[in-house]
Parts: C-alpha cells; sequence; structure tokens
C-alpha cells in the first residue's frame, strides 16, 4: 500500500506521464525531488498522465500531478488524466477545479523602500491615533466643564486611589534608593578631588530638575500605563465600550477622562513625595557614609538648589501624565479579538509611554534652558 | 468501499468524572464511509463519548478501535480553535507543516487549494481569526480538519452558532466533500435539519448508552422515551418534509 513514488516519462507517439506508488503527504519530499527533476521535459508538452500506477493518494498528491498536467500545456488543452481509481476520482475532480485563479500581482520587493515605507506610515499612523486621543479627550474635558455634573468623579477618586494612594510606598522606596545611590557614588567619586561636600548640590539639582520626575514617571507608565490599557483593551475585547456607545455614552468621557485625570493629578503628588524621598536618602547617605551632619546638609542644600529646580521638576509631571494616560488609553483602544493582541498593545502602550516621557524631557530641558530657568 | 468495515469500534465504554458515570457500558461501531450524527441531551455525554475516542478524555473500561492510525483523524471544534496568533491560511498548513517537509510555495498551494475546498478565497487566508465571520470559522476550522486528508473526521456541532443559511451552506459542504474524499464523518449535532440533510445514520444518546441507532427514520419511531421526547416535535416536521 505505502510503496516508494516514482515518477517516469514516456516518450512514444503520445507523450505520457506514468506515476507510481503512494503519492502521499508522507512522501512529498520525494514527490517534490521527482516533480522538479520532470519539469524541464514538461516544456514540450505532454498529452496524458497515467494513474493506473498509483497504489495511495492524497491532496497533496493529487496537486502535484494536477500541477504536471497544467504545467505540461502548450495553450489551451491541458494533459488528459487517465487510468484513475473510482476512489480517486472524487479527489482529482475537486483538484482540477482549484486554484485556477491568477496569483496576485507580486509586490514590488525594494527591501529598503519597503523598510522606509513601513517606518513612514508607522509614524504617521502612531501621530495620529495620539492626536486623536489627545482631541477626543480635549473635547471630552470641555463637555464635562460645561455640563459638570457629567464628570464621572466617583470614578476619578477611585482611578486616583489605584494610581496614586497605592502607588506611594513602592515609589517612596525606589526613589529613596535613587538619591540614596546618588550620594553614595558622588561622594565616592568627589572624594578623590575634594570636592565631596558638592554632593549635596548634585543630588539637590539632579533630584529636583530630572531625576525625581522621570524615575517617577517610569514607573507610573509601568505600573498604570499598562494597567490602563489592560483594562480598557479587554473591555474592548468583550465588547463593553460598544456596549457603553449604544446607550449614548461617550467611552472616553466614561472610562478614558476620569483615568487620565487621576494621572495629572497624582503624578505630581507622587514627583513632591518621590523627590522628597529622593533627597532624604541622599542626606541619610551624606551623613552616615560620608560623614556630613543633617544640619550641614540642609544648609548646603538651601544654598545650592533654588525654587526653580523644584518647579522645573514639577512642571514636567503633569505633562508626562497627559502623555502616559493618553498612550495607554488609545493602546487599550487598538485592542482586537485576540489574547495576543491585548498582549502586544499592553507592551506597546509601555515601551511608547516611557519612549515619550524621555523625549518629553529633554524637549522640557531645551525649554527651560533657552528661558534661563 | 464496503458498507461493513468499521472505522470506530467502542465496546463497553465506561467514562466517568469523580463518582459520577457518564457512560455506562455504551456500544457503538460506526461503518466507515458513512456520516453517523449523534444526539443526546445537554451534559448527557455526546461530547464525552466524542472526546474520548479521540483520546482527549482517559475511559475507565472498555475498548475503542480506530481503523485508521490515531494520527489521521481531523476533529472540527465547535468553536473552531483556530489558533488566533496564526492567519486563516497559517492555521490549514500548520497540521501540514508538522507532518512532512514541504517546500513553502507547495505548502501555500496546497492551503489556498484547501481553503477553496471549503469554498472559502484566496484572500481570506490572509485574514486573521478575529477577523472571520462564525461561518468562516468553521470553515477555516474544517479546512485545518481536513489539511492531512483525514480518514476519519470528528465534528463538534459544526452548525451551532450558524444562522438557518450558513448552516445549511456548511451542511452540504460536508456532504459534498465527504462524497468526493470519501472519509468517514462522527458528528454531535443539535440541528435536526443536519441530521435530516446529512447524516446516513442517526445514534441517540441517553443515560449513558445509545438508546436508538440506524437511519432517522427509524430512530424517529424508536419507543425509548427520551428518544421519543426528543424528536416529538421532530417526528411530525419529517413526516410533513416526507410527504
Amino acid at each position: 500500500m505505502n510503496s516508494a513514488p516514482d515518477l517516469t516519462m514516456d516518450d512514444g507517439a503520445v507523450r505520457s506521464l506514468h506515476p507510481r506508488g503512494a503519492w502521499t503527504v508522507a512522501n512529498v519530499e520525494i514527490l517534490e525531488r521527482l516533480c522538479a527533476g520532470i519539469q524541464p521535459r514538461l516544456a514540450q508538452g505532454i498529452r496524458k498522465i497515467d494513474l493506473s500506477g498509483i497504489t495511495a493518494l492524497d491532496t497533496v498528491g493529487a496537486w502535484l500531478i494536477e500541477k504536471l498536467a497544467r504545467g505540461g500545456t502548450t495553450q489551451a488543452s491541458e494533459a488528459e488524466i487517465t487510468g484513475l481509481s473510482a476512489s480517486y476520482s472524487g479527489l482529482i475532480g475537486e483538484v482540477r477545479k482549484l486554484n485556477r485563479r491568477p496569483p496576485a500581482p507580486a509586490r514590488r520587493t525594494n527591501a529598503l523602500a519597503d523598510l522606509l515605507e513601513r517606518v513612514g506610515r508607522g509614524v504617521i499612523a502612531e501621530t495620529m491615533v495620539f492626536l486623536d486621543m489627545l482631541g477626543s479627550v480635549g473635547i471630552a474635558l470641555f463637555r464635562t466643564m460645561r455640563h459638570p455634573r457629567s464628570f464621572r468623579f466617583t470614578s476619578t477618586v477611585y482611578q486616583l486611589g489605584q494610581v496614586g494612594w497605592r502607588a506611594i510606598p513602592i515609589m517612596v522606596l525606589i526613589t529613596f534608593l535613587i538619591g540614596a545611590i546618588i550620594a553614595q557614588q558622588g561622594i565616592f567619586h568627589f572624594r578623590k578631588f575634594g570636592a565631596d561636600s558638592y554632593v549635596v548640590d548634585m543630588v539637590g539639582i539632579l533630584v529636583l530638575r530630572e531625576l525625581g520626575v522621570l524615575i517617577v514617571a517610569i514607573m507610573v507608565a509601568g505600573r498604570s500605563g499598562s494597567a490602563y490599557t489592560a483594562e480598557i483593551g479587554s473591555m474592548k475585547m468583550r465588547e463593553e465600550i460598544d456596549a457603553l456607545t449604544t446607550m449614548g455614552l461617550d467611552p472616553v468621557e466614561v472610562l478614558i477622562l476620569p483615568r487620565v485625570l487621576a494621572l495629572v493629578i497624582a503624578l505630581p503628588i507622587l514627583t513632591f513625595l518621590g523627590s522628597m524621598a529622593a533627597l532624604y536618602g541622599g542626606g541619610l547617605v551624606t551623613w552616615l557614609y560620608g560623614g556630613m551632619g543633617p544640619a550641614i546638609f540642609i544648609a548646603r542644600l538651601h544654598e545650592a538648589v533654588s525654587i526653580n529646580s523644584f518647579e522645573v521638576g514639577m512642571i514636567k509631571a503633569p505633562f508626562m501624565a497627559l502623555v502616559i494616560g493618553l498612550i495607554a488609553a488609545s493602546e487599550g483602544l487598538r485592542v482586537k479579538g485576540s489574547a495576543e493582541s491585548l498582549g502586544q498593545q499592553t507592551t506597546s502602550s509601555v515601551v511608547k509611554s516611557i519612549f515619550l516621557v524621555i523625549v518629553l524631557d529633554g524637549l522640557f530641558a531645551v525649554f527651560f534652558a533657552s528661558i534661563g530657568m | 468501499m464496503t458498507e461493513e468495515r468499521i472505522a470506530i469500534h467502542v465496546q463497553d465504554l465506561v467514562v466517568g468524572f469523580g463518582r459520577k458515570i457518564v457512560l455506562d457500558h455504551l456500544n457503538l461501531d460506526v461503518r466507515q464511509g458513512e456520516i453517523l450524527g449523534l444526539v443526546g441531551a445537554s451534559g448527557g455525554g455526546k461530547s464525552v463519548l466524542m472526546r474520548t475516542i479521540i483520546g482527549l478524555l482517559p475511559k475507565r473500561g472498555g475498548i475503542i478501535e480506530l481503523a485508521e492510525n490515531g494520527g489521521r483523524s481531523g476533529v472540527l471544534f465547535q468553536q473552531g480553535a483556530l489558533f488566533s496568533a496564526l492567519n486563516a491560511r497559517q492555521n490549514v498548513q500548520f497540521p501540514l507543516r508538522e507532518a512532512a517537509h514541504l517546500s513553502p510555495s507547495l505548502l501555500d498551494e496546497i492551503a489556498n487549494a484547501k481553503l477553496e475546498m471549503v469554498g472559502l478565497t484566496v484572500d481570506d487566508g490572509d485574514k486573521f481569526p478575529s477577523e472571520l465571520s462564525g461561518g468562516m470559522v468553521k470553515r477555516v476550522a474544517l479546512a485545518r480538519a481536513l489539511a492531512l486528508d483525514p480518514a476519519l473526521l470528528f465534528l463538534d456541532e459544526p452548525t451551532s452558532g450558524l444562522d438557518p443559511i450558513a448552516a445549511g451552506e456548511f451542511d452540504s459542504l460536508i456532504k459534498t466533500l465527504q462524497r468526493t474524499l470519501g472519509f468517514t464523518v462522527f458528528m454531535v449535532t443539535h440541528d435536526l435539519n443536519t441530521l435530516y440533510a446529512v447524516c446516513d445514520r442517526v445514534a441517540a444518546l441517553a443515560d449513558g448508552k445509545i438508546a436508538a441507532l440506524g437511519p432517522l427514520k427509524s430512530v424517529l419511531e424508536s419507543d425509548h422515551p427520551w428518544v421519543r421526547a426528543y424528536f416529538h416535535g421532530a417526528r411530525a416536521q419529517m413526516l410533513h418534509l416526507n410527504a
């Protein structure tokens, strides 16, 4: 039954092909080799394919024979298939009808151009999605300001608890550690040229201007941004968002605005607490490791940092929160039916918001430098 | 293909969960080349029987013999069970890829051929399961089940969730493919139209046993109380159709 397949060509008066043996998927490697071997000789045209030697046939084998029949055509007339056993006639008949439509024209395959096109389209699409979400949230905000009673106060407070209150311990812990590490490194290196007292300047300015807000924003993007995307995404998957729309409610107003607002309120608070924790950590290390008492630390800090540094850090916080919230919400709405897409969108939400937070920080640095802050 | 050859032989099958016995010394023979429809109450063990025959559930006792070795059967799950991370064509190619080393171009051609066999177009092959309608999901799942030309095809409620037109089309698709390719079909169904239009024989499962077995007409005439109740409405309908 499972005899080795074979293919011969008879160059007699009627040029014909004689496939023999088991033409099944199990032997497909041999079959493909046989067909490729005979391919060059098909150009002269064949009139007949004799299947009487076939012992077993499945779709793969039938399709290969059909391809031989089509490949051996001169013009319109395809090779005749004969010697069919009754049990395979249905299969051959079915296969004769298939794949008749000419394949779609091959697309341009300039890899570099394709890559550039993809990148370009990607950038435009991403920008549009972001602007779209910014606009939707702006409109929703405007509408709730005109009709304050439609504002989802409970939801906002709940979200504030989730992303603000419950995030405090981990934010404070991490920024405390970062402050301590910076101070330790500063003391270690500055000591070599007797400048250890400048550690206070470094810790103060670095933490208040940049690190406090940056670390907190990145943590929030990973902690709350991903949660927003997953929540909104799974609501999208289960058609809850569509249900809201059919009830005449705007999903942006009901789901997204409270979340974004909660982030915008929470992030400055977390940044403030984080910065204080980092300064505390730095102060503790300068005292225990650098031998500089708390009184001197505070006095030096007072001289080193102006209110400017603090303002610079705090001004950035709500903007970063806005970016994180908008990215998280728009990625959530892009979730499609599958579990895989939920994972993909959550990943891209976190990656994008961290990237944009850093870009935004750079832009702010340029801006503050140019206005002399 | 003689009618006498047996594709699935089930003898004294016992399956249970904990203390509950779902299948109680069940006997059933499925002939080669026939379409057998299995009916039964919801939760009555239809799916359990099918899953036990496929080998997805363990049996407590009895014999299950398949004429073909296990690798050569295809299963169409109720929800399609398409891999959501793969598009329709890749879903069909998946079993082929696992079974043999086909060249990529042949793999594409075979998958396109299978998709056309179940009434889809080549373009549908690029769609992902989340982009397909319920009927199309069933068709892609059928193409995947048929990928390796199984001699035995298991269908779990093939027409559930389809509208009557789509269900009718799917029924005739199964019938046509079964006639041309000559495989054996074991199907669990609730759809009376499917039973009437497609199935050669019908088995009714009640109290963990096969209560009636035979052509639909003879099952309709069964005296078993549950079978009578099940086909209560259908009996009149079928008589009307036959008239």
